[in-house]
């Protein structure tokens, strides 16, 4: 089999898939009676022309590293999370109530116990399935994706029955203290360069990339990543190496879930400062896209999630500002995951031969 | 011999894949209604010239003629067309349909399945009765044995008026039993006219076999003789380059104290179903138990309950020490750490992780070794890069790339890999299964006279081996299996291959 060159693979394959996605959303938007000249210029000024613009990229940027990071760690142990959305939400609830019963509590001590509840909720939330699939066998995709509804249901009806303060009308939380409010990037010293005014976009993008660069050390530093890897490969090949399949498993969910639980840091604690339903409003699933598109490797995850968040805060902006419906950025993002993701080896293929036929060209004439 | 000609003629063909020349100016003739065969080692560029001839990939330069005419394969039909039919080391059938839909498929002739069905029935009742192919048509290809789907292959070229029939390394997957009949087929073919070509590089299957036989080296054709005036030891000089020994050269053994004794072990599979029935055997210190027998008797088994992989019942001792048979400690890596070293029969599916790196599968399973570790929290790559690079260099792995990933290497490679890996631990027992299947005759000579090596150190070995030349030369005391159970011990001098 004749093969693209490395740089070919990482940076054009993308680059023309997404170029395909953007072609056929043009052609929808045209159909829809707008101008797609006129649209995706409104998105790109919408998500990158204005200070607050780019803060919303980044913020949901910071969402989808999570997310992300989530899937990416489990498809590297050969387990689909397709749960992230629910470990999301459970850890929307930790990281809830450490900011509701803790909220008055200093500043430092706050922060690391709300990142460390959102994880711990995470990882609880995706141990069940994990434990169902390490003993008895039971199909990580299912039971994650019965855990999300069993999660939404669970949020839902605490917000209602349990934590809604007496008088409010909305099933959510009261507002967190205060104190519990994160430093957004225009706080934050090098970044107030650029934002001068206050943005959504919060110190959780840093504590994204920093796990960001956890995630890759692990998997590719240490012995339990060595062994996650190894198992996600090859089960069998791993038991002959006396990898203990259980215990990866186990390990690998947890660590997924605790990064889809941290996550809540960034919506619950940093932009809505409380308790909402629907906190994670997809970011989970569409982690499964930035995992896929990042070919589960952290700095493609980082790249694909802010892609994502560019993609994501355009189309609003769409919504906002013609008549093509907010739901168009789902479509865009349809598009990008089925070109990204599903159609990847057709886009691989059709390079690899004009490649050939190119290289094909070249030897004929310094033969002649 | 050659009634007419010649049925494949190649002229000076090449093909390059980026910097590497897989064909260099390659001409062969082969001549109608006989075996020919084509011998090489793995990446001598023997499946790229057939892929060439079936339209896989098209030759940068040259020509090929069949029957006398030149041609151009641009795509398989072409081939099949030409009359060319091939059949795969891994067969490309549909698991789960009758032999019948197999050798339709793709040959349907409109719409409806019923007309091709019947006509399809008749001609392979005709084929079958004419070649001695003995295939039900409608048997389910799942249920059939590995010789009876190979049978299925023939039979699907054939059914589309093949005259010319490539088989590449038709042999590997096949009990010698099975061989043998299928070397009967290939002769039948023959004398009805067929022309067959057998790429392989088991010097027997040629000798026993092929009528002419071309050698390939490193991409280029070294030569074409007549197999009834050439020997086994000048084909392997000339696929080599250099004289090889094909017989093991061992001094008689210097036995110590029993290294592993094996007490009525007994192996259960996931089914319920009895692998190993009670076996039981002693090794010593500088000895090689052989296992011989038809793969499926329970060899695998014994090799997975002693390396810690399968569950399994009995006592088992090594230096003394019982060692857990279930439950905790029961695995590959309490295994190694007692000193043994496991070297499995499927090293693409155990041995190795294809998508890791050289240096990635050098430390399977001993990823926890402490001089592989940085700190408490990582692991040690420059180090294990510069082990890797080392026992490249002592193992003679081509190429000595420690970052290429373990499937970009040839078979023999893999395995010279997985061999450095255990035995450099100096294991006091080594578990070795099927240490040269699909390893090319150089490779061969050279993980065998590491085993011996190992051996002559003091340490205990259990082979085992569908190779019976390989377990005859290398045991010092064989034990035959059949069934899960061990028939008998025999002494290497006397055993003949029907035992």
């Amino acid at each position: 089999m004749e093969r693209l060159p490395n740089w070919a693979d990482l940076v054009l394959v993308p680059l023309v898939s997404l170029l395909m996605a953007a072609i056929i959303a043009g052609v929808i938007i045209k159909i829809l009676g707008e101008s797609p000249v006129a649209a995706f210029k409104l998105m790109a000024s919408g998500a990158l022309g204005t200070q607050e613009g780019v803060g919303y990229t980044l913020y949901y940027a910071t969402n989808f590293i999570f997310t992300g990071l989530a899937v990416a760690v489990a498809y590297h142990a050969g387990l689909f999370n397709i749960g992230a959305e629910g470990q999301a939400y459970i850890g929307g609830l930790g990281t809830g109530l450490v900011c509701l019963w803790l909220g008055e509590s200093p500043f430092w001590v706050v922060l690391p116990l709300a990142v460390l509840a959102g994880a711990v909720s995470g990882a609880a939330w995706a141990f069940i399935p994990a434990y169902l699939q390490a003993k008895r066998g039971s199909h990580i995709v299912i039971t994650t994706i019965m855990f999300n509804y069993i999660a939404s249901a669970v949020l839902i009806f605490l917000l209602v029955d349990v934590l809604r303060p007496d008088g409010q009308m909305d099933p959510a939380t009261a507002n967190f203290p205060e104190a519990t409010t994160l430093p957004t990037l225009n706080q934050i010293p090098v970044f107030n360069l650029f934002f001068t005014s206050k943005v959504p976009a919060n110190v959780t993008l840093l504590i994204a990339l920093a796990a960001a660069f956890g995630v890759w050390a692990l998997l590719w530093r240490t012995r339990l990543g060595y062994s996650i890897r190894a198992f996600g490969k090859s089960e069998d090949a791993a038991r002959y190496a006396g990898i203990n399949p259980f215990k990866i498993t186990m390990i690998a969910m947890l660590l997924s879930g605790a990064l889809a639980g941290m996550m809540a840091i960034n919506n619950v604690m940093g932009e809505a400062g409380r308790l909402l339903q629907n906190s994670a409003s997809g970011a989970g699933f569409i982690g499964i896209a930035v995992a896929l598109m990042g070919r589960n490797h952290p700095l493609g995850v980082v790249l694909a999630a802010i892609l994502f968040g560019f993609l994501f805060q355009g189309g609003a902006e769409l919504g906002m500002w013609t008549k093509i419906p907010i739901e168009m950025r789902v479509v865009v993002q349809g598009l990008v995951i089925l070109f990204t993701g599903a159609l990847d080896v057709m886009v691989r293929m059709m390079l690899t031969r004009i490649f050939a036929a190119f290289r094909g060209s070249k030897t004929a004439k310094g033969a002649v | 011999m050659a009634q007419g000609g010649y049925a494949i003629e190649l002229r000076g063909i090449s093909k390059a894949f980026g910097p590497v020349q897989a064909n260099r100016d390659i001409s062969v003739a082969v001549p109608k209604g006989t075996i020919h065969g084509i011998i090489g080692e793995n990446g001598a560029g023997k499946s790229t010239l057939m892929s060439i001839l079936y339209g896989f990939y098209r030759a940068d330069s040259g020509e090929i003629l069949i029957n006398g005419t030149p041609t151009t394969i641009p795509d398989s039909q072409s081939a099949i067309r030409a009359g060319i039919g091939m059949v795969f080391q891994h067969f490309k059938l549909v698991q789960n349909f009758t032999v019948l839909e197999n050798v339709i498929l793709g040959a349907e002739e409109g719409a409806m399945l019923a007309r091709s069905l019947s006509k399809a029935r008749k001609v392979l009742g005709d084929l079958s009765r004419e070649y001695e192919l003995d295939v039900d048509p409608d048997a389910v290809i799942e249920d059939l044995s590995v010789g009876h789907q190979q049978r299925v292959e023939i039979l699907k070229a054939l059914y589309r008026q093949a005259d010319i029939l490539i088989l590449d390394e038709p042999t590997g997957v096949l009990t010698p039993a099975e061989a043998d009949h299928l070397f009967r087929i290939l002769r039948g073919l023959r004398d009805q006219g067929k022309t067959v070509i057998l790429i392989t590089h088991k010097l027997r299957e040629i000798m026993e076999t092929t009528d002419n036989v071309s050698v390939m080296r490193r991409g280029t054709m070294v030569g074409t003789v007549k197999t009834a005036q050439t020997s086994p030891e000048e084909l392997a000089e000339l696929m080599v380059g250099r004289k090889v020994l094909l017989e093991v050269e061992k001094a008689p053994p210097t036995v110590g104290r029993t290294v592993l004794s094996v007490e009525n072990l007994s192996v259960t599979d996931e089914h319920g179903v009895i692998r190993l029935k009670g076996v039981s055997f002693d090794i010593k210190a500088g000895e090689i138990l052989g296992i011989a027998g038809v793969a499926g008797n329970g060899q695998s088994e014994l090799l997975e309950a002693l390396g810690g992989i399968a569950r399994a019942t009995g006592r088992v001792t090594l230096n003394g020490a019982e060692l857990p048979l279930s439950g905790a400690g029961a695995d590959g890596r309490s295994r190694r750490a007692a000193g043994i070293a496991h070297v499995p029969e499927d090293r693409q599916h155990l041995g190795l992780i294809m998508d890791f790196t050289a240096w990635e599968n050098v430390a399977f399973g001993y990823h926890d070794a402490p001089e592989y570790q940085k700190n408490a929290l990582f692991m040690d790559n420059d180090a294990l890069r510069a082990d890797t690079a080392r026992k490249m260099e002592r193992f003679d792995v081509r190429p000595p790339i420690p970052s290429l990933p373990a499937k970009s290497f040839s078979g023999g490679n893999q395995q010279k890999i997985v061999v450095a890996r255990e035995i450099e631990r100096h294991p006091d027992l080594l578990l070795i299964g099927q240490p040269t299947r699909g390893v090319d005759i150089g490779a061969i000579e050279f993980i065998h006279k590491q085993i011996v090596a190992l051996r002559d150190a003091g340490k205990a070995i259990l082979l085992v081996s569908v190779e019976l030349d390989e377990i005859r030369s290398l045991s010092d005391r064989i034990a035959v299996m059949f069934d899960g159970r061990i028939m008998g011990f025999r002494d290497p001098e006397t055993t003949d291959e029907r035992e």
